[in-house]
């Protein structure tokens, strides 16, 4: 901001000359820098390659259409698995999730100094993993199958939910917890009465966007083993099926936007 | 009744919010604490339930001396202190009934306050209390669906249903309307001297606490400046306690003029 008074009139410009100068600069860095990226992208594609995709999007395309209709008999059971493996996930995940969510927060941790930063250390490895990778290790350690599935559902989103809680956590209104306090109330029972009601609205919308998310995300466990429907479609498309192939995408699809609906309507019920 | 010594409140900044208060309240005294924003009013009243930590002095309720309380009998004597909030502080998301009953936490266990399982005397009581304060209709209402005026008569009922000695009212008008604010403090009047309750009530409106209270305490930087009738409370008090401005106006005029002058000059 700067005022300027020449000739008896005061002027106000937002920047001084140097900072605006400084400011054209920036953007012109940052245009080169992208201009120079574009160039090394281009040169290390093969735009044979690129070219060519047209044709065979259009070859598979053709090849995929239309869907083999009577496949669908076989897949009944694998999207049961995959809808159960979501929600099994979910519910383990949101048992985790609260209490690691309180111990986290900064209004309810018993100790900020030690408790805190464990809590929030297994919020950010639960976290930064993904439930892809999960999958992979541990069907490693308990085998393939849909208990694998679970679990690695179950550990991706116990970060997500305890991270969301916590917040939800410290933006409560303290003083609604003060007139529990002032009552003579137990620790226990400030939580019950002054805490929780607080938090429900945001617990049933983080559990209930967690549990659409992990539909879609385990539709894709069975490409590694984990099971539910990922396991057909990876088999489909090893035997290049496209038929199948682009059946299985039309039920994930049906299924995904069963699950976008259901949540919807339990989250307006909520609050 | 209550008994303050010394009281002294000094937060981590190294403001003195409460320079070594003495203060004795008879049983059965309702009492009016003024001052300007920031005179420590709120301290004050925190300090007795210990919201907030005293540093110093002593504050003693009955023979109960409150300051040095371990954790489990402090929640004991809270029992015994009824606290009434600016901004209602009701649980928003639970009914008036669960807020009304919250007032008996510590007196019932965690399983049967959790499944709501109250004593059956704690029910009648609070069905008594929103009987009294003529909210029983809303019994099932969730607070959130109430207005401000019946906000603080659910507050009222859940400060008195721990059946205290002592009723702290920290700003019970602040957010209410002239009218409403009138009714909430000759409600709280009311039922103080019904159940022979000492209570302290912080204010900043001088008129209303002019009408309503038999002793007033003016309160500077943490110390008090002034004790006495509500009639006490001339211009050159009131300049005193919150600086220099024209008070003319603010304080309560006398029988003879008609109410509604003073409903004018009231407000």
């Amino acid at each position: 901001m700067v005022t300027l008074q020449k000739e008896g009139v005061m002027s106000w410009r937002r920047r001084t000359t140097g900072r605006a100068l400084l400011g054209w600069f920036g953007w012109l860095m940052g245009v080169a820098l992208f201009m120079y990226c574009w160039q090394q992208i281009s040169a290390s594609t093969t735009w044979f390659f690129v070219w060519d995709a047209p044709r065979v999007a259009e070859d598979i395309w053709s090849r995929a259409t239309p869907p083999r209709w009577e496949y669908i008999a076989k897949l009944g059971r694998p999207i049961w698995d995959t809808l159960n493996i979501a929600t099994l996930g979910t519910l383990i995940a949101l048992c985790f999730a609260v209490p690691v969510a309180f111990l986290a927060a900064r209004n309810t941790t018993p100790s900020a100094l030690f408790i805190r930063p464990i809590a929030l250390l297994i919020i950010v490895s639960s976290r930064s993993i993904n439930s892809l990778i999960w999958a992979l290790l541990l069907i490693a350690i308990i085998g393939p199958g849909v208990f694998a599935g679970i679990a690695a559902i179950a550990i991706r989103s116990i970060g997500f939910c305890a991270k969301l809680l916590y917040e939800a956590i410290e933006e409560i209104d303290e003083t609604q917890v003060e007139a529990i306090v002032a009552t003579g109330a137990s620790r226990w029972q400030v939580m019950a009465y002054g805490i929780v009601p607080q938090i429900m609205p945001a617990f049933a919308g983080i559990a209930v966007f967690r549990w659409d998310i992990n539909i879609r995300e385990s539709t894709v466990l069975g490409l590694v083993g984990a099971g539910g429907i990922g396991l057909q479609l990876s088999a489909s498309l090893n035997v290049l099926a496209w038929p199948q192939v682009s059946l299985i995408l039309l039920v994930i699809l049906a299924a995904v936007v069963l699950g976008e609906w259901v949540s919807a309507k339990i989250r307006g019920a909520i609050i | 009744m209550v008994r303050l010594e010394k009281l002294t409140k000094t937060y981590k900044t190294g403001d003195q919010a409460l320079k070594a208060v003495d203060l004795d309240i008879p049983e059965g005294q309702v009492l009016a604490l003024i001052g300007p924003s920031g005179a420590g009013k709120s301290t004050l009243i925190r300090c007795l339930n210990r919201l907030v930590e005293p540093t110093g002095g002593k504050a003693w309720l009955g023979e109960t001396e409150l300051t040095s309380l371990s954790q489990g009998r402090l929640r004991k004597a809270r029992r015994r202190i009824g606290m009434i909030f600016q901004e209602y502080a009701l649980v928003e998301r639970l009914t008036v009934m669960e807020n009304v009953l919250s007032g008996r936490l510590g007196y019932v266990g965690f399983w049967r306050s959790f499944l709501r399982r109250y004593p059956q005397k704690d029910v009648d009581e609070a069905f008594r209390l929103l009987d009294r304060v003529g909210l029983l209709h809303m019994a099932d209402k969730r607070a959130d669906e109430l207005s401000g005026g019946q906000r603080q008569r659910v507050g009222i009922c859940r400060a008195l249903i721990q059946d205290p000695d002592l009723l702290l009212v920290d700003e019970p008008t602040a957010s209410l309307d002239p009218k409403t604010s009138r009714q909430i403090m000759r409600l709280i009047v009311e039922l103080c001297q019904e159940r022979r309750l000492a209570a302290i009530i912080n204010i900043h409106d001088v008129a209303l606490a002019q009408m309503f209270v038999q002793r007033v305490i003016g309160l500077e930087f943490g110390s008090v400046v002034f004790d006495g009738a509500p009639d006490g409370l001339t211009p050159d008090v009131l300049t005193q306690i919150y600086g220099e401005e024209d008070w003319e106006a603010t304080i309560q005029k006398d029988e003879g003029r008609s109410s509604e002058e003073v409903e004018e000059s009231a407000w």
